[in-house]
């Protein structure tokens, strides 16, 4: 292992940047070139993890460990596995992303926005490495702060009460975590996650511990019903916050499933997965026949984010289906790997592509400054370019075959065969659904006649834009064609995790 | 018996402190209000004395004068902290009593007899000692309420104060008269002995702590004996409000811990029913009744109310951790409010008190800098990490999930969800609005450094917490 320790030097980087950006006050050329020099460095600094990470091992890596509150046991540890390490690099290719498409939008208080956004940064980096009970939640609670006033203060005309029903219901989700982490403790003697992994529950302890963990992190990814904060904080937010919230935050819910909920209390889990299950199948079905309703571009998205995310929560509970009828029939499927990989890859695949169309939303509100489908109407006619890498990204959110979105969504259906045939059905509809609705979006936006004399002064994307979009399309589609070096990394760690799920604590 | 001379040196910071403030009441009295700059350099003299004394006296300790006054590692550190944020008190009303007219002699002779008041309190281990202090620090702190003469609601505020301090006492007193009468002591570690080795008439003894914890409760402020805590603060000028907020917390902690804990120990099963009621009905109403102000002060007040709830969880949980946690949550909140009441007076000028939520208006763009130092310290206090804040609630809320009084601990976090709701109104106001007012400092620059310091040790506390928690430990183990 290297001593260098290069997972504290990803999360203070952008804090400590973020803090001096602070500083720029009025210079906002100054504030945007340091901005983008810190998010780039941050994000070559993360490839080096790829690079350094040992594929062979579930252990955790560039592990560092210092006692930080010693009265309470509390340790400053940090350590990724597979699971962390792909949301690492995600995350500071997102904020690239996101300093970059606010380069000209912002103009207002710029320094303080690209301040908010490399913090933010940091916190969720710490959110992936941390792994001390006490050190996640801080990260999990600090970065609400963040993205509370980006949303609040650059954001749409109903910003306000979009920014504070979002910090409010996802505080209310993660103070029933803290309550279990403490309790964890008092179980295990140690805040350590690690520890939390082997301590030994009853039943009734796990299922108790387990809402708390689904209350928590439910909100966050979210899944039905407590996903009403999610439409009106992408709505209101900036183009930046919405990508940052679409490609990160709802990822913590499902990394915070994968960490917490599973290894911590797999028999809750088990007895519970119906639940779980049916939420997620809710999520991908109705809420799928909920984005079809939408006329804002930016809510269409939202919901279509939720029935994404709906394939994740689905892909880590059918392994419980899966293991039991495996038991049953004897045989050694691969289905329970299957799950659990899908789930991954349709997070970081989910990340690209609704950062992809956040943008393009973004692109055209810069334009037109309204997000209703009915005011636009033959973009194509005007913004060739655009509309090209745009109807690319509504095929990947679609899930057609060759992009990142087919991989995840197939290999999450393919394991749900195993489990039950109903479930894949029901879960298959996603791709008729989301056609439905990506497709039809994509007719009423840019297709057809020019709609009007606005849409037809539209100016094409500019060369920032274009690398912008451009640089997602390459990665949706590599990971399209060739998932396997991001599989690769996570195998050790699924094998790990499954071992952990399917022995019983009690 | 034999006639034991008394270790005088354990109250050598209270001598001291006193001798001070004979000087200050003669220079006053000699001067008037013509010197009042030597008046506040002696004060905050005064309070540096004792506070260099209590930090080169710290270590040794014991009983002294007929075991009725106690020097321990709680009283050295309390004291400290009462002295420091003392300190900082003056330093923050300075420009603010000086626009409103209010920089009299007065004012420093009832704050150093106040202080003197509860460095005593926080020393004593007797109860005619805590009656002593407790009513020395009480007696000033009405009459510091009621001294803006000419406002009705300060003088209605003082009067409040007045009649409901005095009943607290009352009870308090008679609480201590029936504990006396059961056991037939009055020194605190006396009744501690005679309740662990005598048979007691337990009904007699669990009346008694009723009426003592209704007298702490009172003196706290913890629900129902609130009624007088949201008019107080509101009522009175912002720079009394920020005396009696911070410092007699601070004592009324000392009261708590040496009635309940060293004092009643044994009776913790009486006590921690009471206790539960008092910090569960604090934590809800506080919480509750703060979202409906749009009076920065009042709501704070309410606010406190909360705190003071949650302050209770500590000790309830009726361990070592559980006391050292309420401990660092007295000095947490002691700091965030210093913080927060020194940001109102801040943006107060002459003829405008920045007491209404609504002035806070847009002070991201007015005032950059102080917007986030008042955001730092909303988050705090909602308990959002890293601040200090958090780590506060982070300590009581474990010391109670310890004892396995689960339902306690998800009432207290739920409610402080809903309690962020009004702390996140500010921030909002703050930085969402649009300025109506025009950019206007009228404090000092020095206030302003020391309030950037307080501000940036709360969240220094919040990043390093460590250290402060094993003091608090050290000194409960």
């Amino acid at each position: 292992m290297m001593d260098f320790p290069l997972l504290s030097v990803l999360i203070l980087l952008p804090i400590i940047g973020g803090g001096l950006l602070l500083l720029c006050k009025q210079n906002h050329v100054l504030a945007r070139q340091l901005a983008l020099v810190l998010s780039v460095t941050t994000m070559l600094l993360s490839v080096l993890l790829y690079i350094g990470f040992d594929v062979t091992s579930h252990q955790m890596q560039f592990v560092e460990r210092l006692s930080w509150i010693a009265t309470f046991n509390i340790e400053y540890y940090l350590g990724i596995d597979g699971f962390s390490m792909p949301l690492m690099i995600l995350t500071t290719i997102s904020t690239v992303l996101v300093v970059i498409a606010g380069w000209q939008v912002i103009q207002d208080r710029a320094a303080q926005y690209m301040a908010a956004f490399l913090i933010m940064e940091g916190l969720m980096l710490g959110v992936f490495a941390a792994l001390d009970a006490i050190l996640f939640y801080l990260f999990f609670e600090a970065m609400l702060i963040p993205l509370f006033l980006v949303i609040g203060i650059w954001g749409g005309p109903n910003r306000v009460y979009a920014t504070i029903k979002f910090f409010l219901y996802t505080f209310f989700g993660s103070v029933f975590l803290l309550i279990a982490l403490l309790y964890l403790q008092f179980q295990a003697g140690s805040f350590s996650i690690l520890d939390f992994h082997d301590v030994s529950l009853t039943l009734t302890q796990q299922i108790w511990i387990f809402l708390a963990f689904l209350i928590a992190f439910a909100v966050k990814i979210p899944m039905w019903p407590v996903h009403t904060w999610l439409p009106d904080a992408h709505v209101e937010a900036p183009t930046g916050g919405s990508v940052i919230l679409a490609a990160i935050t709802l990822k913590i819910g499902g990394y915070g499933l994968l960490r917490f909920a599973l290894p911590i209390t797999p028999d809750a889990s088990m007895t519970l997965d119906w639940l779980v299950i049916g939420l997620s199948l809710i999520a991908i079905v109705y809420i799928g026949f909920v984005a079809l309703a939408q006329s804002d571009l930016k809510k269409l998205i939202a919901y279509s984010s939720i029935a994404h995310m709906g394939f994740v929560t689905l892909g880590l509970f059918i392994v419980f289906r899966i293991v039991a009828n495996d038991a049953i029939t004897l045989g050694v499927g691969n289905g329970e790997v299957l799950a659990i990989e899908g789930a991954m890859v349709q997070m970081i695949s989910h990340g690209f592509i609704a950062a992809a169309m956040f943008l393009s939303v973004g692109v055209l509100y810069d334009r037109m400054h309204t997000r209703e489908i009915s005011a636009y109407g033959g973009v194509g006619n005007s913004m060739p370019k655009f509309t090209a890498l745009a109807v690319f990204f509504a095929m990947a959110n679609a899930g057609l075959p060759g992009t990142s979105g087919f991989v995840g969504e197939f290999m999450v259906i393919l394991a749900a065969f195993q489990a039950n045939f109903w479930y894949a059905f029901l879960a298959a509809t996603t791709l008729i659904l989301g056609a439905a609705y990506t497709l039809w979006m994509v007719k009423r936006v840019f297709f057809g006649e020019i709609a009007n004399d606005e849409v037809a002064k539209l100016q094409d994307i500019n060369s920032r834009e274009m690398l912008l979009l451009a640089s997602l399309a390459v990665i949706v589609l590599v990971i399209g064609i060739w998932p396997d070096p991001l599989l690769n990394v996570m195998h050790a760690s699924v094998d790990n995790l499954l071992l952990q799920i399917t022995q019983s604590k009690l | 018996m034999a006639f034991e001379v008394p270790n005088m040196l354990f109250a050598l910071p209270e001598m001291l402190m006193l001798a001070m403030c004979c000087i200050v009441l003669l220079v006053v009295a000699f001067t008037g209000n013509r010197q009042i700059n030597l008046v506040h350099a002696l004060s905050q003299l005064s309070l540096l004395i004792t506070f260099l004394t209590v930090f080169w006296m710290m270590g040794e300790g014991g009983l002294t004068f007929s075991e009725t006054y106690i020097k321990d590692p709680l009283s050295d550190i309390l004291k400290l902290a009462i002295c420091l944020v003392n300190m900082l008190v003056l330093s923050y009303s300075y420009s603010y009593l000086q626009a409103r007219k209010l920089l009299q002699g007065e004012f420093y002779v009832l704050a150093l007899f106040a202080t003197l008041g509860m460095l005593v309190m926080v020393s004593a281990h007797h109860f005619l000692t805590l009656y002593l202090g407790l009513e020395l620090m009480s007696l000033c702190l009405y009459a510091m309420v009621a001294m803006q003469r000419d406002s009705f609601a300060a003088t209605e505020a003082g009067m409040k104060y007045f009649i409901l301090g005095a009943l607290a006492s009352g009870m308090l007193l008679y609480g201590m008269s029936i504990i006396y009468g059961v056991t037939g002591e009055l020194g605190i570690q006396a009744i501690a002995v005679a309740l662990d080795t005598e048979e007691l008439n337990q009904t007699v003894l669990s009346l008694g702590i009723v009426f003592l914890v209704i007298g702490i409760g009172f003196k706290f402020g913890a629900v129902p004996f609130h009624m007088w805590l949201p008019d107080v603060y509101q009522g009175a000028p912002t720079a009394i409000t920020l005396f009696v907020a911070s410092a007699p917390k601070i004592a009324a902690f000392a009261l708590l811990i040496r009635i309940l804990t060293e004092g009643m120990g044994d009776m913790l099963s009486v006590w921690r029913d009471m206790l539960i009621m008092l910090a569960v009905l604090s934590i809800i109403l506080g919480n509750l009744l703060a979202i409906a102000q749009s009076n920065l002060k009042r709501m704070l007040a309410y606010s406190t109310i909360s705190h003071v709830g949650f302050l209770l969880l500590g000790v309830l949980a009726g361990t070592q951790a559980g006391y050292a946690a309420a401990l660092f949550y007295t000095l947490v909140y002691a700091l965030m409010t210093l913080g927060s009441f020194g940001m109102i007076l801040l943006l107060s000028r002459e003829g405008f008190e920045a007491e209404e939520i609504e002035d806070f208006k847009g002070l991201g763009q007015r005032h950059p800098w102080h917007a986030l130092m008042m955001l730092l310290l909303m988050f705090s206090m909602a308990g959002i990490p890293p601040l200090a804040g958090f780590y506060a609630k982070l300590g009581v809320i474990k010391s109670v999930v310890d004892v396995n009084l689960l339902a306690v601990a998800i009432v207290a976090v739920v409610m402080s969800v809903i309690g962020a709701y009004y702390y996140l109104r500010v921030v909002k106001v703050m930085f969402f609005d649009t300025a109506t007012d025009k950019p206007h400092i009228a404090a000092t620059t020095s206030m302003q450094y020391l309030l950037s310091g307080n501000v940036l040790a709360v969240l220094l506390l919040g990043l390093f917490p460590g250290s402060l928690f094993a003091l608090c430990s050290r000194i409960f183990s």
